[in-house]
């Protein structure tokens, strides 16, 4: 058939005008003014409820400092950091750590957790040493890790790969399962081979679920860096909690536990603006 | 009716049955199916609905293997599905991270053709479905029936021997349907595709199809096959007058009563 064949009785359907932008934020996640409002109002209040308790000396400021002394404890480690050590030197421990552990899990479990929705055999091999470990409170194993690892890095990124594997293995798994079918049958019909169908379907397919799975994981690997960095190290946001309590220090236990709720924050908000970018077009599947 | 003279078979379905689960618990979806789908076509299949007729075109693309029989594809035996039978489904399934150009382009991609050949059977075929200037959408941005012509074009794309369509335009409203209805008949004649198509609503068939085939409910058997014109006089003539003919009432209600009689 000619590919220039003159069409006859065709109604053109317009090109829609110059392309208008794409709107490819869901409208549902905007908040509104009163929302944004009410969220301000809440922490004021938690902000005002705190300065009156500490205002009325109801606890002795070693046990609940007020705003004002937590606020000039931060400027102080700001400054001269803690124990002599910058401020950002115990945060950049703590990320590193975050990091190269989170780096290693979704590389990791990214391709697995696919393969294993893909590939029964290859699920009967991993799953269930997942299924095994995935429940056990990470510290429980922590203290091998540290055994064979010693206190350095190693076994705080090991314990937090760990961490991390099994949410976002989870979600491969899922993903693939819950993958519609009729993708994968119309992608054959078109002549795509089994290795086309897995990276040019199956992995776009499942990015909005492994972008949960990987948020979860930070959540998770977040909270068993602090704990870890509790139990045994000699650095980080965690290790700066710790040894501030053992010297009563609670304008810097403060300062820390403010400090690692802020980055959770941060970091959250850096990766939903990543999801939104890459998957728009999440919600239209 | 219609006079095809020089008949050239590009399916067979020999003594074709299919069931579904285990032993006991086992459906007889198709019973016996012997069917013939020649060159250049327009089949439409229709029948009572839970009666088989998805499963008869899954047996076709190759997604689903008959229990007993079998399904020839040029002599050979059809073993999983493969370009050369293009599927449009019910919903289409156009791939929402792509846009409509690499959605179209997707099949021709796969199969390794030349950047520039890829570039003109892609823009071909958005013509042919009337949807130039909407390749940089996203397929999410587009009406239903502009997705289904996308999808369309999809399948056109890679000059499939047969396009398989399963209720393609059930989920359409009455215009739009109609419209599609008009831009598959063009299609069809224009570039002598084969084109099987499932559909439960009894003027589809006539509107479109030069043979159509009727089935009984659960297990899906073939009762009877007709031949019919309509569509090329709908062609010719450029309108549906045909549809007020003494002949297309009398086909219509022999088909009508045939399903009826399946449902009691």
């Amino acid at each position: 058939m000619a590919l220039n064949k003159k069409k006859n009785n065709k109604q053109k359907e317009k090109p829609a005008a110059n392309h208008p932008k794409v709107n490819r934020e869901s409208e549902k996640n905007k908040k509104t003014k009163t929302e944004k409002a009410l969220t301000f109002i809440t922490w004021a209040s938690i902000f005002l409820t705190w300065y009156i308790i500490t205002k009325l000396g109801i606890f002795t400021p070693t046990l609940l400092p007020g705003p004002a002394r937590v606020w000039m404890a931060f400027l102080r480690i700001l400054e001269n950091g803690y124990n002599g050590v910058p401020l950002w030197l115990h945060l950049g421990a703590s990320f590193k750590r975050l990091f190269v552990a989170l780096f290693f899990a979704i590389f990791t479990a990214v391709p697995l957790g696919l393969l294993s929705g893909y590939f029964d055999k290859v699920e009967a091999v991993i799953d269930s040493v997942v299924e095994f470990y995935r429940p056990l409170p990470p510290l429980a194993y922590y203290t091998l890790l540290v055994l064979w690892f010693g206190i350095d890095d190693t076994s705080k990124q090991i314990l937090l790969f760990l961490a991390g594997f099994a949410p976002i293995y989870i979600a491969c798994v899922s993903a693939v399962r819950k993958l519609n079918q009729d993708f994968v049958l119309s992608a054959r019909s078109l002549g795509a081979a089994q290795k086309d169908v897995f990276f040019k379907i199956v992995l776009p397919a499942s990015l909005p679920e492994i972008f949960t799975g990987i948020r979860t994981a930070f959540g998770v690997a977040y909270t068993t860096l602090v704990s870890s960095e509790m139990v045994a190290a000699t650095s980080g946001i965690g290790w700066m909690v710790l040894d501030a309590s053992n010297f009563l220090k609670s304008d810097v236990i403060f300062v820390g536990i403010i400090i690692m709720g802020i980055t959770g924050v941060i970091i959250d908000a850096g990766l939903r603006f990543l999801e939104r970018k890459i998957i728009f077009w999440k919600g239209h599947v | 009716m219609s006079a095809q003279t020089n008949k050239e078979s590009l399916i067979k379905i020999e003594n074709m049955s299919l069931e579904y689960g285990e032993s006991i618990n086992s459906t007889l979806a198709l019973k016996n199916i012997n069917l013939e789908i020649n060159k250049g076509e327009f089949i439409c299949v229709l029948g009572p609905s839970g009666c088989g007729k998805s499963s008869l075109l899954k047996c076709i693309a190759g997604y689903v293997k008959p229990t007993s029989g079998r399904v020839l594809m040029q002599g050979k035996e059809v073993d999983g599905p493969d370009w050369h039978r293009g599927v449009v489904f019910q919903s289409p399934t156009l791939y929402p991270w792509m846009t409509v150009n690499e959605n179209v382009e997707f099949g021709p991609k796969m199969r390794d053709l030349p950047k520039t050949e890829i570039k003109e059977i892609r823009e071909f075929f958005l013509d042919e479905v009337n949807l130039s200037g909407f390749g940089e959408n996203y397929t999410f941005e587009l009406s239903g029936g502009m997705k289904q012509r996308v999808a369309i074009a999809r399948v056109l794309a890679n000059y499939p021997q047969v396009v398989l369509m399963d209720e393609p335009f059930g989920a359409l409203d009455a215009l739009t349907r109609e419209n599609m209805q008009n831009l598959i008949r063009n299609i069809w004649k224009e570039n002598n595709t084969t084109i099987f198509f499932i559909t439960h609503d009894v003027d589809e068939a006539l509107l479109l199809a030069n043979r159509a085939v009727v089935m009984s409910k659960q297990p899906g058997e073939i009762i009877k096959i007709f031949n019919v014109d309509f569509t090329n006089q709908i062609f010719e003539k450029g309108s549906k007058e045909v549809i007020y003919n003494e002949d297309y009432f009398e086909v219509k209600n022999e088909i009508m009563d045939i399903i009826h009689s399946q449902i009691d």
